[in-house]
This record gives structure tokens, C-alpha cells and sequence, in this order.
């Protein structure tokens, strides 16, 4: 079978705007996918809402604004790239692509030190969950929801910074047709898309109810 | 039916454009992989079906002396789990409509051909995993997971069971972004809005359905799984969490999956009666956004399975008025079909008995849905084979009718063969019968009380679990009929012309089967859909 035949698209360009609509739609059904966890979160902070004040200020807002500065910056070093490549910087972008992992990266080590003393402190909500207060119950339903929504958001940083580095390592090698901008472009989406999620679990999870201590 | 003297050349057609297994397991026409959904949910769909068939032996006597209690929980789960995942919601969207979204818009393939392929083999492969963890293992949840027994009690492997259904959803995700993105960007030009054909219209809401609500269930799987396997969740009580929130999430899924499997019917049904009637379909526009309404009013309704469930009564009564509230674009949906019927030149081709037995049996479905949606009369109702009764009469009368209508109407086109017509009018007519003489004694059980998921009862409801079972097996005729004699058509069949219906659309333009790459040149459509001559009724103009 004629492969090129094949193609659905009468030219480049309408091609492209079906990969950046098609990409919308996929970032659409992740937030749908973080739904039912926001959900739990909304419950829990209508239903126990004292006891998640008291809990997120077990939190450490110092790692958590470091890394909400860590994905900024980022998310800037990656709309730089995109702006790059499109102008034909390649050397530049690649530079840029490099910069937004190793962002990536610095944010998943300070993500896993307050992992490692939010396990210490015996805070993860399996069998080892002890917390002193009335509240204990509610406080680990906060807990849990805290590590899903970061371990899945994470995951989701791991999935775009293998994008970049595939990217990177491409264009590093003048494969410029497999670094096409429009593809580097589809891949700054979802960067952002990533980001923004966090922009939201930073006050959810570190802020909300702080203040009232 | 009129079998064409003019015949297609075999070089010219997909079916003949790669005949060795790798060049089906690799292709990227919407076509062949239409083909390939088609096959497997035909096996998925007798295997849910032996399920069904071993519990209403099961159900003929009131002791339970077939199967242990523990076979027959596995049994209805087996049987919802496979029909839901495996056969309903696939099975016109990504079946038929694979097939039939890019040929009604013109275009030469769906947006993301290899996404298409990506989506059957995660199809095929949960698929086929969820089918070997139920009938090597089995779960006893029943299709619908319900915590704190499948996280806490369940001993079956509730885990194996998740993984499964978690990847068939992702398979659904991507067949609705591909239709999504083809509809928007791949029209033929002309194609407007408001002349794309109705099924175009149903499967385009089925797939925003799609992407919004499956990522919730998939979550929602993940929950079950930590909280099963790790010991930690939100569901339990005793990690601070509430089982009622399982049943908002799931729910918040499951009913608007309700409309993925019957939209896509009711595109289907709109096909066929304006062809069979050989009239333009009524209200066309009212037509196109009732089936937005349903979809976007689907998602508002879901607390209505938990009338009983402990929900505020406030909840229940907001849920109660937008359930009723669904109805109303429905029953503009039936009113508009019976219209198109009226004054038509009506031919009761096998499609035909098929569209007008979903036509009368949904009708019943969705009025039996407002009695369960009244507060009261589903307190008494709840769990009974009244409700039992009622999503059959959608599911299987609504949806499993119109599907196998949709098969019979573009098999010409899909095969490039007829099939033997006065089989299928009578495999028609068997089916609705059977159907009826299965799911109408359930009604009555029901109401006198029934419950469901149980496989021992007293003696006084013997008798109409007796009738039910007997539909059955005539039910099970009327499914193996079509499977044996489509089979032989698809060898032996006589060749069809393009066009055998003499139904408008754009699909019917193209030499059966369709060449590669559908159209030899991209149509330019003029008109809106429908264009069948109704000079017969003057009163009809306006569409």
C-alpha cells in the first residue's frame, strides 16, 4: 500500500493544525484524568476542613515555592526553545531544550528530599501513617491525596522531559526533519500543560489554609 | 434489493490491496481496521453472551443447581464487564464508525491513521486480557467495582480485571480525539455543519462523551487498585475516605457511557429510516442538537444510581429533574423518526425492521428510565430486575438492534456483497421477539420484587424466569443467524453495486468496497444530507 497515498491531509500546514488541535484535546482528557483526585480534594476540604488546614501546614512551603520556581523558569527556557527552533536557532534551542531538563531534573530531586522526610516523619498514608491529633483519619485522606497528585504529576514531568531529551539528543545530531518546530512546538504544550498543573497543586497542596495557623 | 451489474476490479478495492495476515496487523486504513474491530467484537460479544446463556439456564429452576453462588457472581460479572467494555461502547463508534466517519465526510482516512491502529491493539489487547483474568480467575464485583467490597473483601482477582477494562478506555480515548479532529479538519469541501449526515453528528458528540468522561474512569480504576493492592485510598473509611465517593466517580463515568453506547444507535436509526421511508429526515436541525443535548445533559445525571445510596436528599432531587430533563431531547429524537415515517414509501428491508424494533424498544427503555428516575418509585425499584430490564431494553434492544441494523445497511458497502435479505428479515424478526419474551418477564419480576444478581428465588417467580430464559435462547438464534449467514455472504455472497439502497450520502458514491483510498477525487457536497425525493408529501420541505 502506497503509504503517501495514505496521507489524510491535502498539505503540511493543515496537517499541523490537526496535530496541535489533536494535542489539545489529549491535554483536555489529562485534566479530566487529574478529575476525580481534585474532586477528593474538593470533598475533603468541604468535609474535613479544619483537618486539612492542619495539614498543609505540615507541607514544606520552602521546597514547594523553590519548585513552583524551578517549573517557571523552566516553562520560560522552553517557550525561549520553541521560539528558537522556529527561527531556524538550532543550536540555540537545543541549548534551551538541555536547560528545561535540567530544570526538570532539579525539580524531581527537591520533589524526592521532601518525599524522603515526609517518609520519615512517618506522613505517607500507608501502614507506617502516624500523626498525633484528633484528626488522624482525615489528615491521611490529605496525605494521600497529597502524594497521588504529586506522584502522578511527576510522572507526567518524567513523560516530557524523555520528550525533550529525544528532542534534544535529535537536534544535537542535525536530525532536523525529526526536530521539525511544529513538533517541538507540540512538545512546549505539553511542557506547559505539565507546569499549569502544577500552578494549581502549589496552593492546593502548600497554601490554602496556611495562613489561618 | 437491486444486485449491480457493474464490478469492481479486485486491485481496486482494500480489501484486495494486501491479503497476507501482516498486511492487516499493520495496515493504517480506517477501513481494514474498521474490519478488524468489527471481528473481534463479534468474538467478544459471544463470549458475554455465554455468559448470559449459562445464567438464564441457571435461572430456570429456583434452587440454584447449575452453578455454585460463587460461579454465578462471576458469571454477571463476566457478562457486564465483556458487554460494556468489550462490545457496547466499541462497538458502532469504532466498528461502524471507523468504517464510515471519514467515507460520510469525504475524506481519505481519519485524521491520525496510526493512532487508529495504536487504539485496536490496545483494544484487542485488554481486551483479551481482561476476558483470560475472568474466565481463568474471575472477579465477583459485578461490572460496576463497588468499593469497599472489591478494595477490602472481594478474594477474586478484582486487579487483574481493572487492568484490563484501564487499558481498553485508553483505546477509547484515542478513537474519540481521531474522530473529534477528523470531523473538525478533514470535511469534504461544502461539508458543513449543518449537512453532515446525523450518524456523523451522533458519533462526534459520542467522542466528546469520550475523552471527557474515560479519564475519570481510569483514575477512578487506579484509586481502586492503590487502595486494594497498597492499603492506601480515599474510599475507605478508615483512611479517612468514603465509599459514596467510588459511586460519584464511577458513575460520573458510567452514565454518560450510557449515551456512548446509544448516540451512536440513534445515528444508526437516523441512516436508515429516511433511506427505507425514501424521505429527507425530519427536523433535521432539532435532530443535530438533540443529540447535544443529550450528551452535555448525560453528564448532569449520574447521582440517580444512588438514590438509596445515602446521597443529601437535595442531591437527589436535582439529579431526579435533570434525568427527566434527558428525556425530553430523546423524545424529540422519537418523535422526529416517526415523522420521517409518516407519508414516507416505507420498505421493510431487514435494516428497516431492525431501525424500527430500536425505534419501539428504546421508546420503552427510556420511559421505564423516568419511573426509576421518580425518588420514590426507585426506592422500591432499586436493585430489581425491573432496573434490569430497563438497561436492556437500551443496551441490547436499543443498542445491540441498531448496531446489527448499521451491519446489515453498509455490509454492500463494507463486503462488496449482499446478503441472503429474507435471512436477515427473519433474523430480525426472531431477535425482537426473543428480546422481548427475555427482558419483558424482568419488568414484572422487578416489579413484584425481585432482586437482581441472585441466582435462588422463591417458587412464585418461577414462572416468568422461565419465559426469560426461553427468550433467550431465541435471542441466541436470532444473534447466531446473522453470524452464519453474513459469514457465507462474505465468501459466497452476490457482488453488490455502489449502491443497493439507493441511499444518499457520500459514502454510497464509491464502488463497493471502496477503493483504498475512498473517493478518486475529493467530493464537493452542494446539499444538506438526505436528499431523498419527497414530492410524495408537499408538507415535508423544511428540513
Amino acid at each position: 500500500m502506497n503509504a503517501a497515498a495514505a496521507e489524510p491531509f491535502d498539505d503540511v500546514r493543515q496537517r499541523a493544525r490537526a496535530d496541535t488541535f489533536g494535542l489539545w484535546i489529549f491535554l483536555m482528557t489529562e485534566l479530566m484524568f487529574f478529575g476525580p483526585l481534585l474532586f477528593g480534594y474538593w470533598f475533603g476540604r468541604v468535609e474535613y476542613a479544619h483537618a486539612f488546614a492542619v495539614a498543609s501546614r505540615h507541607t514544606d512551603v520552602t521546597l514547594g515555592t523553590l519548585n513552583t520556581a524551578l517549573l517557571l523558569s523552566s516553562s520560560a527556557a522552553m517557550a525561549a526553545a520553541v521560539a528558537a527552533r522556529v527561527r531556524r536557532a538550532t543550536r540555540v534551542a537545543t541549548g534551551l531544550l538541555l536547560i528545561t531538563f535540567l530544570l526538570g531534573c532539579a525539580f524531581l530531586v527537591v520533589k524526592g528530599l521532601e518525599y524522603r522526610s515526609e517518609w520519615h516523619e512517618h506522613l505517607f498514608p500507608g501502614a507506617g501513617f502516624a500523626f498525633a491529633g484528633e484528626d488522624a483519619a482525615a489528615v491521611r485522606y490529605f496525605y494521600f491525596l497529597y502524594f497521588a497528585l504529586t506522584a502522578v504529576h511527576a510522572l507526567h514531568l518524567i513523560v516530557g522531559m524523555t520528550l525533550l531529551a529525544v528532542f534534544a539528543i535529535a537536534l544535537w545530531r542535525g536530525a532536523d526533519e525529526f526536530g521539525a518546530p511544529r513538533r517541538i512546538e507540540l512538545a512546549g504544550l505539553y511542557w506547559h500543560f505539565v507546569d499549569i498543573v502544577w500552578i494549581f497543586l502549589y496552593p492546593l497542596l502548600y497554601l490554602l489554609g496556611r495562613s489561618g495557623a | 434489493m437491486s444486485n449491480g451489474t457493474e464490478r469492481v476490479t479486485e486491485a481496486d478495492n482494500y480489501l484486495a490491496a494486501g491479503t497476507t495476515l501482516r498486511s492487516w496487523l499493520t495496515t493504517h486504513d480506517h477501513k481494514r481496521i474498521a474490519l478488524l474491530y468489527m471481528i473481534s467484537i463479534t468474538a467478544f460479544f459471544f463470549i458475554g453472551g455465554a455468559a448470559a446463556v449459562l445464567m438464564r439456564f441457571e435461572l430456570a429452576t429456583p434452587a440454584g443447581d447449575l452453578v455454585s453462588h460463587d460461579t454465578y457472581n462471576k458469571l454477571f460479572t463476566m457478562h457486564g464487564v465483556i458487554m460494556v467494555w468489550m462490545f457496547l461502547i466499541p462497538s458502532i463508534p469504532a466498528g461502524l464508525g471507523n468504517f464510515l466517519m471519514p467515507m460520510m465526510i469525504g475524506a481519505r482516512d481519519l485524521a491520525f491513521p496510526r493512532l487508529n491502529l495504536l487504539s485496536w491493539y490496545l483494544y484487542v489487547g485488554g481486551g483479551l486480557f481482561t476476558v483470560v483474568a475472568l474466565i481463568a480467575g474471575g472477579a465477583d464485583t459485578g461490572w460496576t467495582f463497588y468499593a469497599p467490597f472489591s478494595t477490602l473483601f472481594s478474594n477474586t482477582h478484582v486487579i487483574f480485571v481493572l487492568f484490563g477494562v484501564f487499558v481498553v478506555g485508553f483505546s477509547s480515548i484515542l478513537t474519540g480525539i481521531n474522530f473529534i479532529v477528523t470531523v473538525h479538519m478533514l470535511r469534504a469541501p461544502g461539508l458543513t455543519w449543518f449537512r453532515l449526515p446525523l450518524f456523523v453528528w451522533a458519533n462526534y458528540a459520542t467522542s466528546i462523551i469520550l475523552v471527557l468522561a474515560t479519564p475519570v474512569l481510569a483514575m477512578t480504576l487506579l484509586l481502586l487498585a492503590a487502595e486494594r493492592l497498597l492499603g492506601v485510598g480515599i474510599f475507605d473509611p478508615a483512611l479517612g475516605g468514603d465509599p459514596l465517593l467510588f459511586q460519584h466517580l464511577f458513575w460520573f463515568y458510567s452514565h454518560p457511557a450510557v449515551y456512548i453506547m446509544v448516540l451512536p444507535a440513534m445515528g444508526v436509526v437516523s441512516e436508515i429510516v429516511p433511506c427505507f421511508a425514501r424521505k429527507r429526515v425530519y427536523g433535521y436541525r432539532s435532530m443535530a442538537y438533540a443529540i447535544l443535548a443529550i450528551a452535555i445533559i448525560g453528564f448532569m445525571v449520574w447521582g440517580h444510581h444512588m438514590f438509596v445510596s445515602g446521597q443529601s436528599a437535595y442531591a437527589s432531587l436535582l439529579f431526579s429533574l435533570l434525568s427527566f430533563l434527558v428525556a425530553i431531547p430523546s423524545a424529540i429524537k422519537v418523535f422526529n423518526w416517526l415523522a420521517t415515517l409518516k407519508g414516507g414509501s416505507i420498505e421493510f428491508a431487514a435494516p428497516m425492521l431492525y431501525a424500527l424494533g430500536f425505534i419501539g424498544l428504546f421508546t420503552l427503555g427510556g420511559l421505564t428510565g423516568l419511573i426509576l428516575a421518580s425518588l420514590s418509585a426507585d426506592v422500591h425499584l432499586t436493585d430489581t430486575y425491573f432496573v434490569v430490564a430497563h438497561f436492556h431494553y437500551i443496551m441490547v434492544g436499543g443498542a445491540v438492534m441498531a448496531y446489527l441494523g448499521g451491519v446489515h445497511f453498509w455490509w454492500p458497502k463494507i463486503i462488496g456483497r449482499t446478503y441472503p435479505e429474507m435471512w436477515g428479515r427473519i433474523a430480525a424478526l426472531i431477535a425482537f421477539f426473543g428480546f422481548n419474551l427475555t427482558f419483558f418477564p424482568q419488568f414484572l419480576l422487578g416489579y413484584a420484587g425481585m432482586p437482581r444478581r441472585y441466582h435462588v428465588y422463591p417458587e412464585r417467580y418461577q414462572l416468568l424466569h422461565v419465559l426469560s430464559s426461553a427468550g433467550a435462547s431465541i435471542l441466541a438464534i436470532g444473534y447466531l443467524l446473522p453470524l452464519g449467514y453474513l459469514t457465507w455472504s462474505l465468501f459466497r455472497g452476490p457482488r453488490a453495486s455502489s449502491n443497493p439502497w439507493r441511499a444518499t450520502g457520500l459514502e454510497w458514491t464509491t464502488s463497493s468496497p471502496p477503493p483504498p483510498h475512498n473517493f478518486a477525487q475529493t467530493p464537493i457536497v452542494t446539499e444538506e444530507a438526505y436528499a431523498y425525493d419527497s414530492s410524495a408529501d408537499p408538507k415535508e420541505s423544511r428540513a
